[in-house]
Order: C-alpha cells, then sequence, then structure tokens
C-alpha cells in the first residue's frame, strides 16, 4: 500500500514554485530575456509536477528544449532589485534571534523526522516510506521554517516568492546540470563504458603486485566517479574490474575493508569533478563566487591527500584483518 | 574503446567552454548512438533518469523561497554580529567546527546542514564575520576563499561521515553488490572501516583552514587597519 505522504508531493510543490517563478518573469517586461527564461523554468516545473506520468520519451525532448534555449542564451537572471544591507542591517536589529528560528526548525525538522518519521503507520498503511523518510523530513522543515519566517517577518506573501526567484535565477539553467549528469551516467552504464575503462586500468598496470592492486583499485574508483560524476555508479564496475579479481580472488584481501575505503577513494573523485555538480556547481553559485569551480579548487588539496591516505591504509590492513 | 566517446566529448566540450548543458547532452546523444540506440531510445533514457533524479534539485528549490525571505530581514548580518562576540572564533575555526558537526550528525545517520539550508545562510556569514571581527573589510578574493572553503566543509562533512553509519546507501549498496555475487560481508564491518578514512578527513581539514586562517591573516598584515594577530 502506497504511504499517506511520499515524496511526491513535494515534487509537486517544486513544480507550483518554478511555475510561479516563470510566472513572474513572463509578467516582468524589463527581463532581458522575458519570453526564453519564462519558457525554461515553466518547462522544468511541467517535469516536476507530472513527472512520471509523462512518457520518458516527452520528458526527453522537454529536457532538449531547455537546453537549446540555455544554450542560445535565452535564460539570463532578471534584473529586480532587493533590499540593500543598510535595509538588512536594520532590520536584522530589530528581529535579533528570532530570524534564526525559521533557519533552526530545518535541522531540527531533519533530526526529529530521521529518528521517528520512518516508524509511523496508521493499520497497515505506513505515514512515510522509510527510505525517503531523509528527504520528506527536509521537505517539512522548509515549509515549517517558511510558515515560521512569514510569522516572525510578516512579510507580504510575494516576499519569499520574489526572494526565491532572485536566488533561483541566480543559479540559473546549472539548477538542472546534476539532474541531466545523473542520466549521462545512466546512458553510459547503458552503453557498457565501465568495463571498458576497468579492462583499460587493469591491463596497464603490473596488477600481480598487491600495492599495485590496492592503487589501482583506488585510483580506479576516483578516475571513474570523476567521469561519472557518482562513486555510487563507480563501485560496480571497478569493483567488479579490478577489485575483486585482483585483490580479493588474487591477493586474498578482505572484501569489507577493500570496499569501504574504496567507496571513500570514490568520494575523493567526487570532490574533484564538475560531473557532481550538486555538490560542486551549484553551491560555487549559490555561494555567489565568480568562479564556478571555486568549490573544486579548494577540495584539490583535500581529495588527493586523503586519496593518498586511502591507498596506503587499504594497503596496510586489507591483506592483514 | 569507441564507448569511450561520451568521455571525449565531455573533456573537449568542458575545455572549449561550449554551454555545460550542451555538451553533457551531446555526449550521452555520442554514447547512445555508438551503443547502437535510436535518437529516440537515447531522450527516453535521459527523461527516465531526469525524472529519477528530481531529489537532486528538490532540496534547493524548497529552501530558496525561506531563505531568500530570511535573507531579506537580516539573516546574514545577524550571524555575522553574533560571531563577533565570539572572540576565538576564526574563519577556519567556524568552518572546521561545521566539518564536525556535519559528520558527527550524519554518521548518526542525521542529514542536517545542505549548501542551501546551512551554508548559504550560516556557516559562510560567520566564517567571514569572524574574518572582519579580526580584521576590518576583506579583499573580494578572500571572501570567495572563505565561501568556497564553508562549502568544501559541507561536502566533506557529509561524504566521510556518511559511511560510519550502516543504514545508509553506500554501505546498503556495497551489501546488496556483494550479496548478488554471494560473498558474506558483514555491514558492520563495512562502516568499522570507514572510521579511519572519516578521522583523516578531519585531519585534512583541520591543516586546510588553519592555512586559511593563515592566509587571511597575511593578507590582512598587508594592509593599513589591520589589528594584527592572527590564529
Amino acid at each position: 500500500m502506497t504511504p499517506y505522504l511520499t515524496v511526491e508531493f513535494f515534487y509537486l510543490l517544486v513544480g507550483v514554485v518554478l511555475a510561479l517563478i516563470a510566472g513572474r518573469i513572463a509578467l516582468d517586461e524589463a527581463h532581458p530575456k522575458r519570453w526564453g527564461s519564462a519558457l525554461f523554468w515553466g518547462l522544468l516545473s511541467v517535469v516536476f509536477v507530472f513527472g512520471k506520468l509523462l512518457p520518458p520519451v516527452v520528458t526527453g525532448y522537454l529536457l532538449l528544449a531547455m537546453v537549446l534555449l540555455a544554450a542560445a542564451g535565452q535564460v539570463v537572471r532578471s534584473n529586480e532589485a532587493t533590499s540593500g544591507k543598510p535595509e538588512r542591517v536594520l532590520r536584522a536589529e530589530t528581529l535579533k534571534n528570532k530570524v534564526f528560528w525559521p533557519v533552526l526548525l530545518i535541522p531540527a525538522s531533519a533530526i526529529v523526522g530521521s529518528l521517528f518519521l520512518g516508524g509511523i503507520h496508521f493499520g497497515a498503511r505506513e505515514l512515510v516510506d522509510p527510505k525517503q523518510a531523509t528527504l520528506i523530513s527536509i521537505g517539512i522543515g522548509a515549509l515549517l521554517a517558511l510558515a515560521v519566517g512569514m510569522q516572525v517577518t510578516r512579510a507580504r506573501m510575494d516576499v519569499p516568492v520574489a526572494e526565491g526567484s532572485r536566488l533561483l535565477q541566480a543559479v540559473g539553467w546549472a539548477v538542472i546540470l546534476p539532474q541531466l549528469l545523473a542520466a549521462l551516467g545512466g546512458i553510459f552504464a547503458q552503453a557498457g563504458v565501465g568495463p571498458v575503462v576497468a579492462g583499460l586500468v587493469a591491463q596497464a598496470l603490473p596488477t600481480q603486485f598487491p600495492f599495485v592492486a590496492v592503487a589501482a583499485y583506488c585510483l580506479g574508483m576516483a578516475l571513474f566517479t570523476v567521469i561519472m560524476g557518482n562513486a555510487f555508479a563507480a563501485f560496480p564496475v571497478i569493483t567488479l574490474g579490478i577489485g575483486l579479481p585482483l585483490i580479493v580472488q588474487l591477493h586474498h584481501g578482505n572484501p569489507a575493508i577493500m570496499a569501504s575505503i574504496g567507496m571513500l577513494s570514490g568520494y575523493c573523485g567526487t570532490l574533484l569533478t564538475p560531473m557532481a555538480a550538486n555538490f560542486n556547481l551549484v553551491p560555487a553559485l549559490l555561494l555567489e563566487l565568480p568562479d564556478k569551480h571555486a568549490v573544486i579548487k579548494a577540495q584539490i588539496p583535500i581529495a588527493l591527500v586523503i586519496l593518498a591516505a586511502n591507498v596506503l591504509l587499504m594497503y596496510f590492513c586489507v591483506y592483514r584483518f | 574503446m569507441i564507448k569511450l566517446i561520451g568521455i571525449l566529448v565531455v573533456a573537449a566540450g568542458f575545455a572549449l567552454r561550449f554551454n555545460t548543458l550542451l555538451v553533457v547532452l551531446a555526449a550521452g546523444i555520442a554514447t547512445g548512438l555508438v551503443a547502437g540506440m535510436s535518437f529516440n531510445d537515447i531522450m527516453a533514457l535521459f527523461g527516465k533518469y531526469f525524472v529519477e533524479n528530481r531529489y537532486m534539485t528538490l532540496v534547493v528549490v524548497l529552501m530558496v523561497p525561506v531563505i531568500g525571505l530570511l535573507e531579506r530581514y537580516g539573516l546574514q548580518e545577524r550571524a555575522e554580529t553574533l560571531i563577533r562576540r565570539a572572540k576565538a572564533a576564526t574563519a577556519g575555526r567556524v568552518v572546521l567546527l561545521y566539518t564536525a558537526v556535519r559528520q558527527i550528525s550524519v554518521s548518526l545517520g542525521i542529514n542536517l546542514g545542505g549548501h542551501a539550508a546551512a551554508v548559504r545562510p550560516l556557516i559562510a556569514p560567520m566564517a567571514e564575520g569572524a574574518a572582519r571581527a579580526r580584521y576590518g573589510e576583506l579583499s573580494d578574493q578572500t571572501v570567495q576563499d572563505i565561501r568556497a572553503h564553508a562549502a568544501a566543509a559541507e561536502n566533506v562533512g557529509n561524504f566521510f561521515g556518511e559511511d560510519i553509519f550502516i543504514a545508509v546507501g553506500a554501505i546498503l549498496l556495497m551489501k546488496g553488490f556483494f550479496d548478488a555475487l554471494k560473498i558474506e560481508v558483514s555491514l558492520w564491518a563495512m562502516a568499522r572501516w570507514g572510521i579511519p578514512t572519516a578521522l583523516i578527513a578531519f585531519g585534512v581539514m583541520a591543516w586546510r583552514t588553519r592555512e586559511l586562517d593563515r592566509q587571511i591573516a597575511r593578507e590582512a598584515g598587508k594592509k593599513p587597519e589591520s589589528k594584527g594577530g592572527g590564529t
């Protein structure tokens, strides 16, 4: 039986927010690319509202239209003004710490939700699917925060829409990049790109040495994650192609240690790649950094040191426990 | 080998600075075509995976209205004011403390934080505020470095804490993978072996955040309004 509350409800809400943004742009005569931008956000809204109801091929062509609009320079931010720094400082002094209440509701809701939400059921029907509990508690947190935020600030109803629209337009077309890259990863997997990469790595190196096998596996996880943007996609491919045949079967290593440290080596790849746009590029835009690779640049030394440490850690532990 | 054409398209497209969305779409189409799919098949695959991964965009879109509203009412400014009262605070220490909070909470299975919900409204302004309290106005470059490190702390804390918690996606994925191959591996063993790397990751962040503080101090030392000091 489907649970009472599913994440589809929140996708619908996202669709409504996107539709409001599209509407604002369409009504904004001063917008530099009024119709192209409104169409982009409108199409994205359609994908969120209808989701799985649309045949995948239709969604695919909608996506194609969005990509072409972005590539043609039709998706740009509006010139809408927001309040200046002096006004914000003044308001901060009136509201004082009350302004934090809504923001703190978000983690509070995440904690309560992760601990309890998954277990609630009425008769045989669950309140939420335990697998979706985290996402749903974040969604509930955002709604609670908005409700309390409206109470605390006594703002007009259109302020959150206007400010949300401004922030989202600052991220711009890059907001769909994470999903598009995930789709590319899926197509790579369907086309069988992984085994080719694993085969190349295994052939190119003298993996009869236990250390080389470990290094090839860890670096292979990082490298393939850089390509795919996702360590979860790299794990089965590289473990099947390099880890199991070489570390476990040839050199009798411990599979739990191999898998655990191998996955974490993949995460080092995630820190390095623009393909993991939701972790690296979208935050740079959200923080209004002029260099959209600034987050990756800050993460390069971090990732390389952790990766090197992982290789040594695995080499010293995987053949001994 | 020809199947790697998509990787080539991505590398060339990023290098030549074509629109990123276009590059990714072209890479998918090229890969699909060499693998023998029709154009409609490829569009259908893009559509299917795009819809399945809607969760990636969910959090950002749901957070921006409330974060934008509160920012208009002085959220970032208030976060700066508060951090100025903490005399021991530096940009690096704020960022490192956030890494620790993120790692510990996520290793207990609680996903608090996030780039939209915590880094932009709270952590980055607090780190910037701590630096301003010591050195006055900061250069654009310094502000950008502080923000980039705050975002890095979110990622590092999140990634290198989560594999310690056994009910997390990564551990269950690995368990499922080994189960399918009939290899006996315990969840607890995999989670336990995530701890050493988690500690290393925290150590690396401690080093990077110290470097950040030193760099801010050096930068500020060149300017006349510096109050000196540092870490």
